[in-house]
């Protein structure tokens, strides 16, 4: 697990201190750190631990638990591609390998750039219009090679843009 | 308040309005690009005096980006837009009446697909402004609240029984019986708990009506919360619908500015408070005790029942947990009364069910119709058929967890008891269609790997059964042509399902073996050893 410098910690201790008297707080704690800082680090767990007086192991356990937190630093944009049955039925099993190729990662992994992380997601609710990514907020729907392209000029363009 | 003739004049024309989609599906389309261009032009010529709306979806999934200009004789559809098309429909002429122009479809609820629903639940949804709570009472909102207020608990309770609703998850249980429970409690802190964790693929109903119709959903939670004396509700909401959740979020922040949501409610003495919680991509938690761990901060276990949570549920207190759908029916079942609702439907499945066409079909979208078409009119009638245009094989109805089913049982009428008798589960009425090309021996696989994936862990024939079961269908897939081999690991696949079937927790584990166990006794050939070749195709 990876962990934050001394001002991720401050912003980590912030947020528990908001959330942490809310009614099972585990979750929205866990949310609000990965939505600052990208990931959950290391050396946040023994501060959410004291906080709702529980084990260090017990919040293991819930980050490990759920697909959507993770314990490491993902690329600039996270690609979430659906491996539900609608999409198998429109072909996502072959986009999921044209995609693992072009982007030379496999699920989970993280390019060597650190632009693009690869995860599976088990339905985004775009059903009618399948196969389906989504990547940050935005989804996109009736998915083929050649959109999936264009959808990555577009993020290349973004961040050279944001520089 | 008093309007001088020349403000009516102006707010008659400011009734002139665009509606352009906000909802995910119609997004992932295109919509917002198509709003912004109707934004610019509506800014640019003001003369026009029309406002844009983001509404819901009408469901007409095909067609979105679909833009609906309203006319005194009702709204004109045109779609799918892009946005380039927009300049030319929008002008004077087009809140007139229809307008002769390529993309123009006519009046959007004279065509036939969205003409011949029975919407109760979907009333609203692609109507009006999600978020706005005058549009939302405009349109019928919250008469169910006024009438549940006038109410002593056991009403609200009696009246929900008499509609006969159930449960939209897998279990179909009577809301009524579920809100007794609760009821019947002694007076301490309850909660009113909604599953907005629908994982199934091919489901898309909570989310297009939590983004439609936010309104109508919480005004199903607060009857509920007035029917057990419960303050206090939580929409425990997938991470994977984001728009949803914003949209629910504002709802919920305008509904409490008018006073429908804190503290004395419409001025009674009641209060209800309700929240939004982020699931975090475990499909587990959509099985309701996984959901109150989850809710509780915890990993999200299964629970052994007993205690039901309607005893003991979130945080050891009585629960209430329903899915969006049966909560959301119930502005509806108190508005126009118990029986209204129950005339729709056959057998013991009552009122109406979103049905949601998806995977390889034409005509992608929702459906709400009462129980008892049958699965064939649904597939032609609204759903034209595969995407692909090639011949239909096989529909998987009910998530992941459902059955394969092939043609000869596509005659089946959507109702929970039917689908039973044929081995297969309605859940929450999501339609998956494949073409001819599917591999059945592959899903059938595939079934057990997601199982694989999404187990909680806590019972061993969950965890350990669907490992094996991927094993399983591998050496039945790979086998070397010797007969005897193959059927012996046929035969210990179907163990393994039994096994997993009787002996697992929760529907996770005990549902997994009917995807596998139709794709097996309806698709055998897929199983047997193919040429390469052939496979490849």
């Amino acid at each position: 697990m990876a962990a934050t410098n001394e001002q991720g910690l401050l912003q980590i201790a912030s947020i528990i201190e908001q959330h942490q008297t809310l009614p099972g707080a585990m979750l929205p704690i866990l949310h609000a750190i990965q939505d600052n800082l990208s990931f959950i680090p290391s050396n946040a767990l023994p501060l959410i631990a004291k906080a709702l007086n529980v084990s260090r192991a017990e919040v293991h356990g819930v980050i490990s638990f759920y697909h959507h937190f993770r314990s490491e630093k993902p690329g600039t944009h996270v690609i979430e591609v659906c491996r539900g049955e609608s999409c198998q039925a429109m072909g996502s099993r072959v986009l999921e390998e044209n995609i693992k190729q072009r982007l030379a990662i496999d699920y989970h992994q993280t390019s060597k750039d650190s632009q693009y992380t690869l995860e599976p997601v088990y339905c985004l609710g775009n059903c009618a219009c399948s196969p389906a990514i989504r990547i940050g907020d935005d989804i996109h729907g009736e998915l083929d090679q050649q959109k999936f392209e264009q959808i990555l000029e577009s993020l290349n363009t973004y961040s050279l843009e944001l520089k | 308040m008093n309007l001088s003739p020349s403000t009516e004049n102006s707010m008659a024309l400011m009734s002139r309005k665009i509606f352009v989609s906000l909802d995910t599906t119609a997004r992932s389309k295109g919509s917002d690009k198509v709003a912004t261009q109707a934004e610019n032009i509506l800014n640019s010529q003001p003369d026009l005096e029309a406002k844009l709306v983001r509404n819901g979806s009408r469901g007409m999934f095909w067609l979105e980006p679909l833009l609906e200009v309203n006319t005194p004789k009702g709204r004109v559809a045109y779609g799918p837009v892009k946005p380039e098309d927009v300049s030319e429909i929008i002008n004077q002429q087009c809140f007139n009446d229809i307008v002769e122009h390529p993309l123009c479809l006519g009046f959007t609820e004279e065509l036939p697909w969205f003409k011949s629903q029975q919407r109760l639940t979907f009333a609203r949804v692609g109507i009006i402004d999600p978020i706005d709570v005058d549009d939302y009472i405009n349109h019928g909102g919250f008469v169910g609240l006024t009438s549940a207020l006038k109410k002593t608990a056991q009403q609200i309770v009696d009246e929900v029984k008499e509609s006969g609703l159930r449960g939209r998850g897998g279990a179909a249980f009577p809301t009524g019986i579920k809100w007794q429970t609760v009821l019947d409690e002694p007076e301490q802190q309850k909660y009113i708990v909604c599953n907005a964790d629908e994982g199934d693929s091919g489901t898309f109903a909570d989310r297009m009506l939590m983004e439609g119709d936010p309104l109508v959903l919480i005004e199903g939670m607060i009857i509920a919360g007035l029917s057990v004396g419960a303050n206090q509700g939580y929409i425990y909401l997938r991470s994977e619908y984001p728009q949803a959740q914003r949209i629910l979020n504002l709802a919920i922040e305008n509904a409490q500015a008018k006073g429908y949501l804190g503290e004395n409610i419409c001025g009674s003495k009641h209060s209800f408070h309700l929240e939004v919680r982020l699931g975090a991509g475990a499909y587990i938690c959509g099985e309701e005790t996984s959901l109150l761990e989850s809710l509780e901060g915890k990993r999200g276990l299964v629970r052994a029942k007993p205690p039901l949570p309607a005893i003991e549920g979130l945080f050891g207190q009585p629960t209430v947990v329903n899915n969006v759908i049966s909560l959301a029916s119930v502005p509806y079942i108190l508005s126009h009364g118990g029986a209204s609702y129950r005339d729709f439907g056959m057998g013991r499945s009552r009122g109406t069910l979103p049905i949601q066409l998806a995977g390889n079909i034409a005509q992608g979208g929702l459906v709400e119709l009462a129980f008892g078409i049958s699965l064939n009119e649904l597939l032609q009638q609204y759903g034209k058929g595969c995407k692909s245009k090639r011949p239909m094989r096989s529909v998987q109805v009910g998530g992941p967890l459902g059955a394969y089913l092939p043609e000869e049982q596509w005659h089946t009428a959507l109702d929970y008891e039917e689908f039973a008798s044929i081995g297969a589960v309605l859940g929450h009425g999501g339609i998956v269609v494949f073409d001819d090309t599917v591999d059945m021996a592959a899903q059938a696989r595939f079934a057990m790997e997601f199982c694989e994936v999404e187990s909680c862990g806590k019972c061993t024939p969950c965890r350990i059964g669907s490992v094996r079961g991927v094993e399983v269908i591998d050496k039945i897939i790979k086998n070397d042509n010797n007969e005897q081999i193959r059927q012996d690991n046929v035969n210990l696949l179907h163990d393994l399902c039994d096994t997993m079937e009787y002996g697992s927790l929760c529907a996770m584990g005990g549902m997994t073996p009917f995807p596998v166990r139709s794709a097996l006794k309806y698709f055998p050939d897929d199983f047997l050893p193919q040429p390469s070749t052939e496979k490849a195709q």
